[in-house]
């Protein structure tokens, strides 16, 4: 795979090589690393809101916008994450509106909404564009940022640690105990609607490299895994970046050296993580549930 | 009722709570004094928990007003009857104890080494010494509360409501959280608090509300709760009445 004479050791030819010839692969693993480290702690407050298949949702919702975006001004970087943004916070807002003055719950009308945008922004695409182009947009390409992309990808990500770092405390307490946190102060509303812009920006930054379709993958995947090594917030966070810059780091090694498509695989190593915390989990896993066992004596 | 030491903590003045138009509390009046150890007892529906709501001001009065002498409404503590806490939320006792301190930390100020102590002698306080770093999720109905108790009692304030706190909760645990109450009374915060057990309420409570969407007595615990009381009170709940008049008095 690298016949450059410097490469001898078989570790550097598969781990450090491919990054250190071609310019395409360190912008990816820039890129995908911005996203796992923002993504993750993202998909740790997801999770433990029980909102794992919100973001799902919202991803697909940002479709239309970033169709529109792509209509009026092409493969444009401002124009599309614009679109995205509105149309994904538009989509997070009517949902929860809807909740409140209907009977229909939250789940229902963001179900209702999603499917709608998904299907406006398909169609909106293949008005306008090639198959090419709808493909992009399902599925990024994370072999192909640009410098401003790559701007903008470590922008979002350093605003989302930021933000996250000032609204962590209201967050984790509306998460835990919301009628408190209302009985003591208003940060409440707040700190969600804040959290739920933040899960657009990411998501938007995500598509860019992954597509709708997986960038909630490098979210929800890393958070569902450290909550099975971990039972504190703090250490899930952290566990759960370092999966999401593993997956990244591998995912990209893997698409190179096979000559697969990298986002796909960037998420397949999240869910091989996946899956063995979920047999070898420390906290939650299946066989410490099969294990019998000592007790203590109190 | 009148104030034994001067000072009101809160009035309510001719409080009306309701839901959609039907009244849950019906022109209630009455003073709390300061200290007070006041006991809100009734039937199901009597709108003791509307009462407790609209105090924390969750709730608007739809007639009538509470004034709120003693402190702003935000600075109540209260422990509302099924406390919504999410027990799967990875987090150990100590944390969410220290919770009650967010009223001086807010979103960002950090936990000072003294405000640690105060932590620690809370859940010291509610017997619970030893289980700061367990996750809220392996303790008991019983350990939970007394968790509760201590997150109240690092809120440090002027007043206690609390919403039936000694459900499903064991003898031990209600003598040790009523020791806690009597603290708090004695050291002048006022304290109310909702209760179905007539007899803890005779034992410990000197004054009492009985209330049934309307008020039937207020005052010293014993006269209050007497059986023609006790009685009075559960005719009043009548059935939802869905074509109910419009309120005259309300005129």
């Amino acid at each position: 795979m690298c016949d450059a004479p410097m490469c001898d050791a078989p570790m550097y030819d598969t781990l450090i090589s491919p990054f250190v010839e071609f310019e395409f692969m360190r912008r990816a693993l820039v890129g995908a690393c911005a996203l796992a480290l923002a993504g993750s702690p993202i998909g740790v407050f997801l999770l433990l809101r029980r909102m794992s298949l919100t973001g799902d949702a919202i991803g697909h919702a940002i479709l239309p916008g970033a169709a529109i975006g792509y209509l009026v001004a092409g493969l444009s970087l401002p124009a599309m994450t614009i679109g995205g943004v509105v149309a994904g916070l538009s989509v997070a807002l009517l949902a929860g509106l809807v909740a409140r003055v209907t009977v229909l719950r939250e789940d229902a009308s963001l179900a209702a909404f999603y499917l709608v945008s998904l299907a406006l922004g398909v169609t909106i695409l293949s008005v306008g564009g090639s198959t090419i182009d709808l493909f992009h947009v399902l599925f990024g390409n994370v072999l192909a940022l640009d410098e401003a992309t790559l701007i903008f990808l470590a922008s979002a990500s350093t605003i989302t640690l930021l933000a996250l770092a000032v609204i962590y405390r209201a967050l984790a307490l509306e998460t835990l105990d919301p009628g408190f946190l209302a009985s003591v102060s208003r940060a409440g509303g707040p700190a969600t609607l804040l959290f739920l812009s933040l899960v657009v920006l990411n998501l938007v930054a995500g598509f860019h490299a992954l597509g709708t379709l997986l960038c909630v993958g490098v979210m929800i995947l890393p958070a569902a895994s450290a909550r099975l090594w971990s039972a504190d917030v703090t250490r899930m966070t952290l566990i759960a970046m370092a999966c999401g810059l593993f997956a990244s780091a591998a995912g990209l090694l893997l698409s190179f050296h096979f000559n697969l498509p990298p986002g796909p695989l960037v998420v397949l190593c999240a869910g091989a993580w996946h899956a063995l915390s979920l047999v070898f989990g420390r906290s939650g896993g299946w066989l410490r549930g099969l294990a019998p066992r000592r007790h203590l004596e109190a | 009722m009148s104030a034994p030491t001067g000072k009101i903590a809160l009035r309510l003045k001719d409080l009306t709570l309701s839901y959609d138009g039907h009244p849950a509390v019906h022109h209630l009046s009455g003073d709390v004094a300061q200290g007070a150890l006041l006991a809100v007892c009734g039937p199901n529906g009597g709108g003791k928990s509307t009462l407790l709501k609209a105090l924390t001001g969750a709730l608007r009065p739809a007639g009538g007003a509470i004034e709120l002498l003693a402190c702003a409404p935000r600075d109540i503590a209260f422990l509302p009857q099924a406390a919504d806490v999410d027990r799967s939320f990875p987090i150990d006792v100590f944390d969410l104890v220290a919770m009650g301190l967010w009223r001086r930390i807010g979103w960002l100020g950090g936990v000072s080494k003294a405000e640690r102590a105060r932590v620690r002698e809370a859940v010291a306080a509610v017997g619970l010494t030893g289980f700061e770093d367990r996750p809220i999720g392996t303790l008991s109905g019983g350990q939970m509360q007394r968790a509760l108790f201590a997150r109240l009692l690092l809120q440090d304030s002027p007043v206690v409501l609390l919403d039936e706190p000694f459900n499903a909760v064991d003898q031990r645990t209600v003598a040790e959280l009523l020791a806690l109450v009597g603290r708090w009374s004695a050291e002048g915060r006022t304290v109310i608090v909702v209760s179905h057990d007539f007899d803890l309420v005779r034992r410990v409570f000197p004054q009492t509300l009985l209330l049934a969407r309307e008020k039937i007595a207020w005052g010293d615990t014993a006269q209050a709760l007497a059986p023609e009381n006790l009685l009075a009170a559960q005719r009043m709940v009548e059935a939802f009445d869905r074509r109910a008049h419009e309120c005259e008095r309300a005129a």
